[in-house]
This record gives structure tokens, sequence and C-alpha cells, in this order.
């Protein structure tokens, strides 16, 4: 479907050619990009620019929620330093995509509050500018006093730097500075020849996400060579999928109750977390999933054997994780820690964006299984779990939903998985994808929805390979959060979104 | 001077029966009991590295305070033995000598020029001046009911008074010495002490530049604070008269329960919201305040 502003596309849909894709200029593009995410029913999966003969050609595709379709718009600029309007001076959500295109392309923007850069990437635009040179949020006053904390932390967490201007005990400001850990993933996913060797990047761009980036790769894989997966394929990666949002959720609920000292909550879900990935382990002996998602086929077909143990320690683990949340969010001292604690509005969601696990805690209902199905999502009606209230009892809660929720839509999986045929097949590693096009794909891993986007040459080499992580909108809305929290707050409030640093350093 | 050895006897096991509580309280096997001396040993063979922006302060502060909780517990008696050092008014030197400890913890973090440490330091003096009220009440509410101001005599008389109502004094007074030594040696629900977030952190944020040698001092510093407020404790709940072998078992049993009353209340709840944490003392003051009005009004100081 096209119109003579966009093209329209499904995720995992087959790639389309990048000239049928209309041009725009700035000024229209500008227009159209500002009125549909002034709709809330839109949103901004990635933007992005990349050097095509002598112009840069600027790619923004944007989720239709409400249909199901992504837009793809794009508009081209010639290398001649004028600078573009920015468009986060109207839609906040855009700050991180310009903030990227200027530090890789050197792209001027008129309007844009924030120009700092988001990474240190090898080949940026310009060698001189790097974060040290642009200067942290400052607050004259006598009575406010500025902390640093990290980029080097006392505990095992990853590299990023936060400094807070307090009052006090209380938070004013905080600025989050992340970066440390670049690896230049998308040009390494750009110049990987090997199928097996970028699925194997792909599971490590964020290591707590290795199944929802496996499966975006091997989605976006299979949509540029136009391979449509088996149904009992598509069924064992969503049971992937689920059983990593299990472990996960389960293990940030250990963590949370770990940051107010709630000790039986913690051991408790530990001891859950080590049932749920060591199932993920006797299935494909990794239990962070590698290994597990491959495009074309899968190396470790699900029998009837993991699937009875699956279903034998879901089943326990529904049960006894049932309890323990029971438990965690009616204890006193806990929900003290926790309710109206880093809340962030339903409106201040809309304005940065925010995705998954964010948006939803917040009354809006993003979730990708539910709005752009993929893989065997497509057969099944997900119903997203929400919450409203947007604090870190609100988190904490979903999580304890969507583990519920999860355990449902695998036995429901494994359901339809029995009755159909068994046709995963091997890993298709040699896949040859389409020459000049472009394709999309969406996935919901634990945090969010995860976007692959790669567009080949005229020999389907890929030129380009772009990868979002949720993380990247919902930094913003841990900043936002913690302000006029008290600063002892922060560490909680971290934990409850439990963003990615490594998914945002790329 | 039997207070004395016992207190450090009860010191040694002390970290390691809160361990161990905590750790069969959520069904794990968990460390032996001398596994926290075992580490002492071990920083005792290191050597102390110091930040350049430190100075003589931050050196001198783990000695300064191991020497004013050694001093403290020369004050303390054990059965109807006198202390080692005992005065009318000792309990002032008591609470001061261990404050001064404190201070130089406090000023020797602000030394490292650390604004972790600076923060923690401001919590940690902010909770020990809301502290000090609830302690001075609840001994001045004792020196009422005896009518002495030292703690041996007070002890020795404390069960000889022929009032009534000892027993309901001896329980708030338990009470109170239990969460004062919580606060005092941060525990929850004020402190978390195993917490590795610089910025929820209070006590052990002021440690954190210590290492080796010093971080031992410290160590065992508060392992003999809990001891020391487990021996306040068993003089407050064991008459001084009682045959002193049945004394040494007691003692030995009280500091024991102590430990794992701590273990179990670190084990079932949540630390509190930071800005919770002063009201919280503040009803430890209260409820030491109640009780000395009352003991007003008993002997008739109050009508």
């Amino acid at each position: 479907m096209s119109s003579n502003l966009y093209t329209e596309v499904r995720n995992g849909s087959g790639p389309v050619g990048i000239r049928e894709i209309p041009v725009l200029d700035y000024g229209r593009f500008y227009e159209e990009v500002i009125s549909l995410l002034g709709n809330e029913r839109y949103h901004c999966l990635t933007y992005f620019c990349y050097p095509a003969g002598p112009v840069l050609k600027f790619i923004c595709c944007i989720a239709d929620d409400g249909s199901g379709t992504i837009r793809i718009l794009s508009h081209e600029k010639s290398d001649d330093g004028a600078p573009l309007r920015s468009l986060t001076e109207s839609c906040y959500a855009m700050h991180i995509f310009e903030r990227e295109i200027h530090e890789n392309h050197g792209v001027k923007y008129d309007g844009h509050p924030w120009l700092k850069p988001v990474r240190y990437p090898h080949d940026r635009a310009d060698r001189q500018n790097v974060m040290a040179n642009y200067p942290f949020y400052e607050m004259e006053s006598e009575e406010l006093h500025e902390v640093g904390v990290g980029p080097i932390h006392a505990g095992v967490i990853e590299p990023g730097h936060f400094r807070f201007i307090c009052n006090g005990e209380k938070v004013l400001h905080l600025e989050i500075q992340l970066g440390y850990q670049h690896r230049g993933i998308e040009k390494l996913f750009a110049d990987e020849v090997d199928g097996l060797r970028r699925a194997m990047l792909a599971e490590n761009i964020a290591g707590d996400t290795a199944v929802g980036h496996g499966l975006a790769y091997a989605q976006l894989a299979e949509s540029l060579a136009g391979y449509m997966p088996s149904g009992s394929l598509q069924a064992e990666r969503c049971i992937a999928l689920e059983l990593e949002r299990i472990a996960v959720h389960i293990g940030d609920t250990a963590a949370l109750c770990g940051d107010v000292a709630y000790q039986l909550g913690q051991v408790a879900s530990e001891a859950l977390r080590t049932v749920v990935i060591n199932t993920t382990q006797s299935w494909c002996g990794n239990r962070f999933g590698k290994g597990l998602i491959r495009p074309g086929g899968t190396n470790f077909p699900l029998d009837e054997e993991i699937a009875g143990e699956l279903l034998r320690n879901l089943e326990v683990v529904d049960r006894r994780f049932g309890t323990v949340t029971d438990c965690v969010y009616t204890l006193p001292s806990v929900l003290g820690r926790f309710e109206e604690i880093g809340t962030v509005t339903r409106a201040q969601a809309i304005a940065i964006g925010a995705v998954g696990m964010v948006a939803r805690t917040c009354g809006v209902p993003r979730d990708t299984r539910a709005t752009h199905p993929f893989q065997y999502y497509r057969q099944m009606a997900i119903t997203p779990a929400m919450q409203e209230n947007g604090d870190v009892l609100a988190r904490g809660m979903l999580r304890a939903l969507e583990v519920k929720e999860s355990v449902k839509i695998i036995r429901r999986l494994l359901d339809e998985w029995r009755a159909g045929e068994k046709t995963s097949g091997r890993p298709r590693y040699d896949l040859s994808f389409t020459p000049d096009s472009l394709a999309i794909s969406v996935t919901e891993g634990w945090r969010g929805e995860i976007c692959h986007v790669a567009v080949t040459d005229g020999d389907g080499r890929p030129v380009l390979w772009r990868i979002k992580d949720p993380s990247m909108h919902n930094w913003m809305a841990l900043a936002l959060a913690v302000r006029n929290q008290e600063i002892s707050d922060f560490p909680v409030c971290n934990k409850s979104f439990n963003l990615s640093y490594c998914g945002n350093d790329l | 001077m039997a207070g004395f050895i016992l207190i450090v006897v009860a010191a040694f096991f002390f970290p390691g029966i809160i361990l161990r509580t905590k750790s069969l309280a959520s069904g794990r096997k968990g460390p032996g009991i001398f596994q926290p001396l075992k580490d002492i040993v071990v920083l005792f063979r290191k050597g102390s590295v110091f930040s350049n922006t430190t100075g003589i302060i931050f050196r001198i502060a783990p000695s300064v305070t191991l020497a004013t909780v050694s001093g403290a517990m020369l004050l303390l008696p054990f059965a109807e033995q006198k202390a080692v050092i005992s005065f009318e008014g000792d309990f002032i030197f008591f609470a001061y000598l261990l404050a001064l400890g404190k201070f130089f913890t406090i000023i020797a973090a602000l030394d490292t020029g650390s604004s972790f440490e600076g923060m923690g330091a401001s919590r940690e003096a902010l909770f020990s001046m809301l502290v000090e009220p609830a302690f001075f009440v609840l001994l001045a509410t004792f020196a009422m009911f005896t009518g002495y101001t030292s703690f041996s005599v007070i002890f020795n008389h404390f069960y000889v008074t022929g009032n009534d109502y000892v027993l309901i004094y001896s329980i708030i007074g338990a009470y109170l010495f239990v969460q004062i030594a919580m606060v005092e040696n941060s525990r929850l629900p004020v402190d978390d002490p195993k917490t590795h977030l610089e910025l929820t952190m209070i006590h052990e944020v002021m440690i954190l530049d210590y290492s080796g040698f010093d971080k031992a001092l410290i160590h065992i510093g508060t392992y003999l604070k809990f001891a020391i407020y487990g021996s306040l404790i068993y003089n407050l709940v064991v008459p001084a008269g009682w045959n002193i072998m049945l004394q040494i078992g007691l003692f030995v049993a009280v500091q024991g329960l102590f430990a794992v009353v701590i273990g179990f209340t670190e084990s079932f709840r949540a630390r509190n919201k930071m800005n919770k944490n002063p009201k919280f003392i503040l009803t430890l003051s209260a409820i030491a305040l109640i009780a000395f009005i009352v003991i007003l009004i008993l002997t008739d100081k109050l009508a």
C-alpha cells in the first residue's frame, strides 16, 4: 500500500524497493511527521540517514498502532551544510534520532535543544565532537550541589554516567550520559557477510535480550530474502521470547526487592529465575537462549521431552511466583518504598515516545505483539497487561502480570505446536537478500519493541543495518521519573526500569 | 572486668549469628558462624590504601573509633561486679565517647572529598543526632527510677527498688535499646549494611575508602558496639543479684537472642524510605519520653 507521501508496510512482510519510497522535500516531510506524531496512535520506530551517492537519504519509520502498519517516509539532503529545522522542537521523542544523525553525519539542526553526542563512534562526522566538550546542565545556586555517579559503579552494572543536581536529598535534575560501550555493532552488521556470525552478533547486542534481538535479526534476514518460516518454527520462537520475558521479569523482581533490602522476596525470586533459565538451558544449552534463534530454521527443534519439562517447570514457577508477588506487593514496608516513587505520567510517556513496559505502566497500550504482530502472534490475540500509575510499584506489578500472561501464552503456543506439523528445519545462513530494498522487523522483547531495519545495495549486500533497542526511548523516562524524588530512591527507580546500556550504546 | 571480657567474647559470635539467621530465614545454608572473623583476619594481613586527597584525620579515624568503643566497654558492669571505670554520671560519658568515635568517622568521610561520602556523613550526623534524645531520656528514666546516675549502681539497684513497675520498665528499656542499637549500628530499617548502592547508603558509604587493616578496625568496632548494646539489654533484664554462673549462661543467651532478633528483623521487611527515618527515630524518643513522664509521676516529682 502506498500514497504519494509514504510507503506502507506490515511488520515482517517482504522488503520494499528503496526507490519505491517517495522522497519528499523537507518541508513536506516535516509537516507530515509532526502531524502524525501529534496523534498518540503513532510513534516513531526509527529515524536515520545514510549516504546514497551524492546525497544523504533520510528514512523515518512510523508505527501506526491503530491499523498495524508501518509508514516509511523519506527525504534527501545534499551535503551542503545547510541546517534542517529540528523535529525535536515540536516532538520531543525525536531528540535521540536527531542527535544520532548529527553525531554520525554532521547534519546541523536548527532549534534542537540538546545536540549532545550519544556515543563515541569511531567514524563520527566531527572528531572534535565528543561528550567531554558538551557540558552538563548546570544550575547556579549556593544551595544546590551536584552528585556524579559512574561510569564506574560499585556493583556489577554496566557503565553509564549519571549527573544529579540536588537540593539536599532532593533531585532537581538528572542528566544521563551513556555511550561508553559503543562497539560499532551497526557497522559490524553491515560489513559482515556470514549469516551465522551476524546471528551471533545480534544475540550479543544486549546480553539480557539475546532472544529478542536474535529474533529481530532472524526475522529481518528472512524478510529480506522473502523466506517464510514454518508455523512450528514461529511458535517455538515465540515460546523462547516469552521464556526470556519470564526469566528477566522474575530476576528484576528479585533485584527490586534487593534494592529495598527485602531479603525474602529477593531470594525467593532469584531461586525461581534459576528454574526458568535452566529450562532454557536444557532446551538449547544456553541459559540466556543464545544459539536458539537462527534465520531459516533452528538447531534446537522443540521435542515432546522438552515441551513436557517446560510445562512442568512453568507450572511450578507460575504458582510460586504468584505467591511471592502476592506477598511482596502487600507488605507495608515494601509498598512504602514502591508506591508513588519515580512516577512517569501518561503525558510524559507519550511526549518522550515511551515504548514497551514503560509505556504500559503509564496506561499507554504499546505492545507490538498486539499491534504489529509477528511470528506466531499473528495467529493469536494478545491483550497487553496494563498498569496506570507509572510508579515503581506499577512497574513491579506489571512484571508480575506479564509473567502470568506469558505462562498462559506459552501454554497456548505449546497446544498449537503439538497439534501442528513439526517442520522447523535447519538454519539457513546463505539466504540471498533482495537487492535495492529496505526491510523492517519489529519484535517485542521484554523491555519493549526492538526494531531492526536493513537497506541493501544493487547486489543484495546490506549497506546499512539499523538497530533500535527500546532503551533508546525509555532512558528519558528514568530522567523524568527521578525529578523531585529523593536521591536515595534513584537506585530503585533505575532498577524498576532496568534499561539497557549496551542496547543504547550499540 | 568480667563485663569487658564477656563483651569481647560475645562480639566474636555476634555478626556470624546475624548472618547465619538471615541465611536460614531465606532458605540458604549460609556461611559458618566465624566467617566474619575469618574475613577480619584476611583484612589484617592486607595493607591499607589511602587516597591522595585524604589527610591525617582519615588515617587516625578508625583507631580513634575503636578506642572510643573499647573505652565505652569499660563503663559497663556485669552482675554485681562494678565496671572497670565507674563514676556518677558515667552514662553521659559513655554516650559521648561513642559519639566521639562517630564524629571521627564523619569528618574522615568528609576528608575524602567524595560527594557520596559527604552525603552519607550528613545522613549519619542527622540520624545520630535524632537518636541521642532517646538514649538520654531512657537513661534519665532509669536514673529517676533508681535514684542513681552511674551504670554500675543503676543496674545493681534496678530490681531491688521494690517498685512494682520494674518489669514494664525493663521491657520498654530492652525494646528501646534494641532499636537504638539498630540505628547506631546502621542496620535495617534505617540503613542497609548489605547494599552496593552508594546513593542509598548511610554508614557503608562513609567507610568506602577504607581498606585492609583500617577496614578491619572499623568492623571490629561495629561488632563490639553490637555486644555493648547486648550487654546493656542484659543488665536491664537480668537482676544483678543472681548466681554468677547462671548469669554467664544468661548473658550468652541474651546476646544470642539479640543477634537472632536482628537477623529475623532484617529478613522479613524492607528498609525505610530515607525521609521516613527521622520519623521512625523520633518515635523512639517519644516512647522514652512517655516512660520518663510516667516515672516522674510515680516518684511524685510531677503531680
